[in-house]
C-alpha cells in the first residue's frame, strides 16, 4: 500500500488526498518510509524533519476534514527542498561547511509559498557547495548517488533534489538553476526539471551564487507535476526587485493541452551548435529519436544556428564567478556560521581569513578567486565587460531564433551520468556538462529538461532540453508534455519506473 | 609627533590650494535604503535590523522610493541634471561593520550630475562651487572599539558592532575641484558645508547633525605650486565633525603639505584623521596596497529611470531655497547688504524668517535673535540654530508681549525657562507665575491698599501733585512682585484718587 503511494505522481496523490481516499499523513509517512529505506544508499537528503512534515500533513488533513477546500492543487503532497532556500524550522547549509547548522531566522518566499499551499516539506536536499558544480560531489557532506547507478553522479548542483525524485523518495522537489543545476541533474536522473524565466520565481531567501543567473524551479517525474509546482512557487514578489510583475504563464493548462499530443503547426528549432565533438553518441541518437517524435506529433522542425552559443561557457565562467566572489564575501565568521581562529589573540581580518580558508571547499575557492581576478581594476573590461557583451549577443541569438521558431531543442547535457570521482580533478570536463544549459541562464529565458529515454550505449537516462522565450514558459511545457505522452505511449510507461529497485541494494 | 607647519602667508605665496569636498548626508527617511527597518538614531544596539540590512544569506534589497526622491530633490536644488537612467553598483571590501562585505552604492552612474552652488563667505563675497555629482549609497554599521585609549582601533582589546545604522540611506555630494579660492580656501570650505547644511535642512531631507554623524565631510586638499596648472597629490581628511573643524582641517593640511613640499618631501596619497582637540591631522591606517573595490553593477536591483514627469513633479516640491529666501527677505524687510550679511553670518536669517512665518513682525523677530538669543548662544558656546528654542516659540513670546501679557523683562524670563527645558512659552509663563497682572480688579485692590497705607501721598496727588503718584505706583509694583503693568497702575492711581 505505502509503496504504491510513492509510485504515484503528485497530481494523482493530490487527487486522492483531496477526495479523502487517502490522507496527507499516510502519503507523507509512505514517503518517509521510502526515504528511510533508500536514502542511506542515495544520500539525497541533508536534513529530514519527519515530525514537522507529519504535522504539516495533519494540518492539511484537518482542513479537508472540516470541509475546507485544499489550499492549492498540491496540498498534502510531499516535497524536498534544495538546501539553498532558507527555512526557519530547518538548517540551511548550502552544502557548505561554512553554514553547518545555520538556522535562518526567516523563510524564503519559495518556502513560504510552499507552506501556504499546504505542500509538505520533508527536508532539505544535498547539493554542490553553494550550488557550484555539476555532480553534487562538491558538497561538504558527501556526494549524492544516482539512483540509476549508485556509482554515478546524479548531476549537479541540485543532485539531491533530482535523485530524491528519481528514487521515489518524493514526487516533487525544488532546485535552483544558475547554469543548468536543475536541468542537467534532471536529464541524468530521468526526471523533469524546469528553469523558469528569470524573475518568474522569487529569489528572496535563495542563498545567492550568481544573482543575475540564479533561478528556482520545480523538479518532478511528470511535466504536469512540474507545472503544478511551478504555479505554486511562481509569481511576483515585492521582496525581490528582479521579480517580474506579471501573471505566471499558464503552464498547467499548457501541460494538459500538450498531453493531448498534438503539436501541429508548432515550429521547433534544433540548435545546430549543440552536437558533434564531445557529445556521447548514445545521447545524440536519443536526441534524434526525440526530434523525430516531435515531427510525428505535427511539429515543423528546422535547423537553427545560434553562433554566439559557442562563447556561452567562457562568458558564464566569468560572470558567475564574478558575482559569486561578491555574494560569498559575507561569509566571514563575524555574524553567523563557521568561525575559525577566534582565540583572543587574532584580529578580525585574520579570523575572517582563517574562517574562509576552512569553510569553503576547493571549487568555491576556485570560483571566488576567478571572480575576484575578473573584477579587478585593469581586468574588468577584458573579462567581466567582454562576458557581458557575449551575453548580449546570446540574447540576440535567442531573439533571432524565436522569430523563426516557437521553441528550441537540444540535448540537455552532452553525456549521461558520469562516474563518481571521474571529473573531480578536471574542472573543464566538469564545466562541459552545462554546455547546452548555460545560454538560457545568460539570456534569462525559460528552459526545461524532459526525459528522452535512455542512451543505447550505457542504458542511462538522457534529457531533451526545450527552450522558450522569456515569459513563454508555457510553450516549453506544451511541447514537453506532448513529447512525454508520445514517449510513454511508445515505451509502455514512464521512464521513471525503470529505475532500479534500490531497497535491495546494500552498501 | 607634530608635523611642521608652514606659515600661512608663505603657503599662499608659494602654492595655490585645490580642494575637493565630499559630504555624506544621512537621509531622514522613515525606513532604511533597502529594507523596511526604521531609520532612527540612538536606539539600543541591533534593535532595528532584519535579514536584509544584516546581509543574511538569501536576503535581497528593495530600493526605498522616498530615498530616491530625496536624492533627486537634493540634485535639483544643487542645480544638477537628473540622469534618465542610472544604477547601483557593488563596492567590494571586507570590514566587520559591513554586513555583506560590499556596499551597495552608485559608482559610475550617479543619479545627479554637473551642478553648481554659490556660497557666501563671512565677508559677504560669493564663491561658486561646482558639483560633480550626488549619488545614493547605504551606510555601514558602527564599530565601537573597546579597551584602547583613543577609541580608535589601535590598542583596542575588542570591538562591538551595532548594525542599526547599516543600510541607512546616504547621499554623497562631491564637488568638482575647488580652485582659485586662495587665502579664502578654508573659509570657502566651511561656507560651502554651512550652505549645504542649510539647504538640506530647508529641503527637509536630513537632520543634518554633524555631531550625530548625519552630516559628514571629508576634505580633500592638495597644493599646486604657483604658476603650475597640475594638481598636486591630495590627502583626504576624515572625522571632520563640525563646521569649524572643516575650516581648521583644511588650513592645517595646507600648512602641513606646504612644509613637506618645501623641504623636498612628497605628499603621500592617504586618508588622514582630524583631531578636534589639537586641530591637527594624522595619517590613518596605511594600506600596503591600493584599494581595489572591484565595482560591478548590482545585479539584485533594477536600473532607476526617472521620467521627465517625475523630475518635474519633484522640482515643484522644492521649498524656497536659502539663497532665494535671502533675496526675498532683503527686499521685504528693507535690509541693507551689510545688515543682511550680519544676519547670515550670525546664522540668524533662517531663524528670523521662520519666526516671521510663525506670525512675528520682522523687526521684533530680528531683535530677539540678534540680541538676547545671540548672547545666550554665545554664552553657551553653541550655534544660534542649536539653541533649544524654536522660531515658533520665539514668535509666541513676541505675541504674548504684544498682547500685554508679558513685559519685555518678563519675556526674557520666559525665554530663559524655554532654554532651560521648562516647556512651551505659555507653560513657562504659568509655571513661573510671570503673567502681567493686568486684571483691573486685582490691580484696583492693590492700588486702593497702597493709597490707604499712604493717605498723605494720596492727598498730595489730589492736590494736583501728579508726580507723587510715582510713590504709589512703586508700592503697588513692590506688592505685586514687579508683575503689574506699571503704565496701567499709574492710570488707576490717578483715577481712584480723583474718584
Amino acid at each position: 500500500m505505502t509503496t504504491e503511494l510513492t509510485r504515484l505522481s503528485a497530481a494523482e496523490l493530490a487527487g486522492r488526498i483531496h477526495a479523502r481516499d487517502t490522507t496527507a499523513v499516510e502519503v507523507t509517512q509512505a514517503h518517509l518510509d521510502r526515504v528511510a529505506a533508500v536514502d542511506r544508499a542515495v544520500h539525497a537528503f541533508l536534513h529530514l524533519d519527519a515530525r514537522a512534515a507529519l504535522s504539516a500533513a495533519a494540518a492539511v488533513d484537518e482542513g479537508l476534514r472540516r470541509g475546507n477546500p485544499p489550499a492549492s492543487p498540491l496540498a498534502g503532497v510531499p516535497l524536498a527542498l534544495k538546501d539553498v532556500f532558507t527555512t526557519v524550522d530547518m538548517p540551511t547549509t548550502c552544502g557548505s561547511r561554512m553554514l553547518q547548522g545555520w538556522r535562518p531566522p526567516y523563510d524564503a518566499t519559495v518556502t513560504r509559498r510552499l507552506r501556504e499551499a499546504g505542500v509538505v516539506i520533508l527536508g532539505k536536499t544535498n547539493m554542490d557547495e553553494f550550488a557550484m558544480g555539476s555532480s553534487t560531489e562538491n558538497s561538504a557532506y558527501g556526494p549524492t548517488r544516482n539512483p540509476w547507478d549508485l556509482d554515478r553522479v546524479p548531476g549537479g548542483s541540485g543532485g539531491g533534489s533530482a535523485a530524491a525524485v528519481a528514487a521515489f523518495e518524493v514526487p516533487l522537489a525544488i532546485g535552483t538553476d544558475t547554469g543548468g543545476s536543475i536541468r542537467q541533474p534532471s536529464a541524468v536522473t530521468g526526471t523533469v526539471g524546469v528553469k523558469p524565466t528569470y524573475g518568474g520565481v522569487s529569489r528572496y531567501g535563495l542563498v545567492a551564487f550568481s544573482s543575475s543567473l540564479d533561478q528556482g524551479g520545480p523538479v518532478a517525474r511528470t511535466v504536469l507535476d512540474a507545472a503544478l509546482l511551478h504555479e505554486v512557487i511562481g509569481g511576483y514578489d515585492a521582496l525581490d526587485s528582479t521579480s517580474i510583475d506579471a501573471p505566471v504563464p499558464p503552464v498547467v493548462r499548457a501541460a494538459r493541452t500538450g498531453a493531448a499530443g498534438d503539436l501541429t503547426g508548432v515550429r521547433v528549432g534544433v540548435v545546430s551548435q549543440f552536437r558533434g565533438e564531445g557529445y556521447q553518441p548514445g545521447v545524440l541518437r536519443a536526441f534524434e529519436l526525440a526530434v523525430s517524435r516531435l515531427r510525428e506529433l505535427g511539429a515543423r522542425v528546422v535547423e537553427v544556428s545560434c553562433p554566439s552559443f559557442d562563447h556561452a561557457l567562457p562568458a558564464y565562467y566569468l560572470i558567475a564567478p564574478s558575482e559569486c566572489s561578491s555574494n560569498l564575501a559575507r561569509f566571514d565568521g563575524m555574524r553567523y556560521g563557521l568561525r575559525v581562529g577566534d582565540d583572543g589573540t587574532r584580529g578580525a581580518e585574520e579570523v575572517m581569513s582563517l574562517t574562509r580558508a576552512a569553510g569553503f571547499g576547493p571549487e568555491v575557492k576556485r570560483r571566488v578567486i576567478l571572480g575576484t581576478y575578473a573584477l579587478s581594476a585593469g581586468y574588468y573590461d577584458a573579462y567581466y565587460g567582454q562576458a557581458q557583451k557575449v551575453r548580449t549577443l546570446i540574447i540576440r541569438d535567442f531573439a533571432a531564433a524565436f522569430e523563426r521558431v516557437d521553441v528550441l531543442v537540444s540535448p540537455t547535457s552532452p553525456t549521461t551520468a558520469f562516474g563518481i570521482g571521474e571529473r573531480v580533478d578536471d574542472p573543464l570536463a566538469m564545466y562541459l556538462s552545462d554546455l547546452c544549459t548555460i545560454p538560457a541562464n545568460l539570456a534569462g529565458n525559460a528552459a526545461l529538461s524532459v526525459p528522452a529515454g535512455c542512451s543505447d550505449d550505457d542504458g542511462l537516462p538522457v534529457g531533451l532540453q526545450v527552450m522558450a522565450p522569456s515569459l513563454a514558459d508555457d510553450r516549453a511545457y506544451r511541447v514537453a508534455a506532448a513529447y512525454e505522452a508520445a514517449r510513454d505511449a511508445a515505451d509502455g510507461g514512464p521512464l521513471a519506473y525503470r529505475v532500479p529497485a534500490l531497497e535491495v541494494v546494500v552498501r | 609627533m607634530t608635523a611642521a607647519l608652514m606659515d600661512y602667508d608663505e603657503v599662499l605665496e608659494r602654492f595655490e590650494p585645490v580642494l575637493g569636498l565630499e559630504v555624506h548626508v544621512e537621509l531622514s527617511t522613515s525606513t532604511k535604503m533597502f529594507c523596511g527597518c526604521a531609520n532612527v538614531f540612538g536606539a539600543p544596539p541591533n534593535t532595528h535590523v532584519c535579514p536584509t540590512c544584516l546581509g543574511l544569506p538569501g536576503s535581497l534589497p528593495v530600493l526605498n522610493r522616498a530615498a530616491v526622491e530625496s536624492a533627486m530633490r537634493i540634485g535639483l536644488a544643487l542645480n544638477c541634471s537628473i540622469v534618465p537612467w542610472c544604477r547601483f553598483a557593488r563596492k567590494n571590501y571586507f570590514y566587520p561593520d559591513m554586513p555583506k562585505n560590499f556596499q551597495t552604492s552608485q559608482y559610475d552612474e550617479p543619479i545627479a550630475v554637473h551642478g553648481s552652488w554659490e556660497v557666501q563667505s563671512a565677508d559677504g563675497s560669493t564663491f561658486t562651487v561646482g558639483i560633480e555629482r550626488a549619488h545614493m549609497e547605504e551606510d555601514t554599521g558602527k564599530s565601537l572599539h573597546v579597551g584602547g585609549a583613543t577609541g580608535r582601533i589601535h590598542g583596542a582589546s575588542h570591538s562591538l558592532l551595532d548594525y542599526n545604522r547599516a543600510g541607512v540611506p546616504l547621499i554623497e555630494i562631491v564637488t568638482k575641484p575647488i580652485v582659485g579660492a586662495g587665502r579664502r580656501a578654508p573659509e570657502v570650505a566651511r561656507a560651502y558645508v554651512t550652505a549645504l547644511r542649510d539647504l538640506l535642512r530647508a529641503l527637509g531631507v536630513s537632520d543634518v547633525r554633524m555631531d550625530q554623524g548625519s552630516l559628514r565631510c571629508d576634505a580633500n586638499v592638495s597644493l599646486m605650486p604657483r604658476g603650475s596648472s597640475t594638481f598636486g597629490t591630495r590627502t583626504e581628511t576624515k572625522n571632520v565633525n563640525s563646521l569649524r573643524s572643516v575650516e581648521r582641517a583644511v588650513r592645517h593640511e595646507m600648512g602641513r603639505q606646504a612644509a613637506v613640499l618645501a623641504s623636498g618631501g612628497e605628499i603621500v596619497q592617504e586618508t588622514r584623521h582630524f583631531d578636534e582637540a589639537t586641530g591637527t591631522t594624522s595619517p590613518g591606517r596605511r594600506k600596503e596596497t591600493s584599494e581595489d573595490y572591484r565595482y560591478f553593477p548590482e545585479p539584485d536591483l533594477v536600473p532607476i529611470t526617472p521620467s521627465d514627469e517625475w523630475v518635474a513633479r519633484l522640482r515643484a516640491t522644492l521649498p524656497e531655497l536659502p539663497w532665494q529666501r535671502r533675496a526675498r527677505v532683503r527686499a521685504e524687510w528693507g535690509l541693507s547688504d551689510l545688515e543682511l550679511r550680519d544676519l547670515v553670518n550670525a546664522g540668524a536669517l533662517d531663524l528670523i524668517a521662520a519666526t516671521v512665518d510663525a506670525g512675528a513682525l520682522p523687526a521684533q523677530a530680528r531683535s530677539w535673535w540678534v540680541s538676547y538669543l545671540s548672547q545666550q548662544a554665545n554664552s553657551r558656546g553653541v550655534e544660534l540654530a542649536d539653541l533649544p528654542i524654536t522660531p515658533e516659540q520665539v514668535a509666541r513670546v513676541i505675541a504674548l508681549v504684544g498682547a500685554g501679557a508679558l513685559t519685555n523683562t518678563l519675556a526674557r524670563q520666559v525665554v530663559n525657562g524655554i532654554l532651560a527645558g521648562e516647556g512651551e512659552p505659555d507653560e513657562v509663563l504659568a509655571a513661573r507665575g510671570l503673567a502681567v497682572v493686568s486684571g483691573d480688579a486685582e490691580l484696583t485692590a492693590a492700588v486702593e491698599q497702597a493709597l490707604a497705607a499712604q493717605p498723605d501721598v494720596a492727598e498730595k496727588i489730589r492736590g494736583g501733585k501728579v508726580a507723587a503718584a510715582g510713590a504709589i505706583v512703586g508700592a503697588v509694583m513692590k506688592a505685586t512682585g514687579g508683575q503689574a503693568d506699571a503704565h496701567r497702575v499709574r492710570e488707576l492711581v490717578l483715577a481712584l484718587v480723583s474718584a
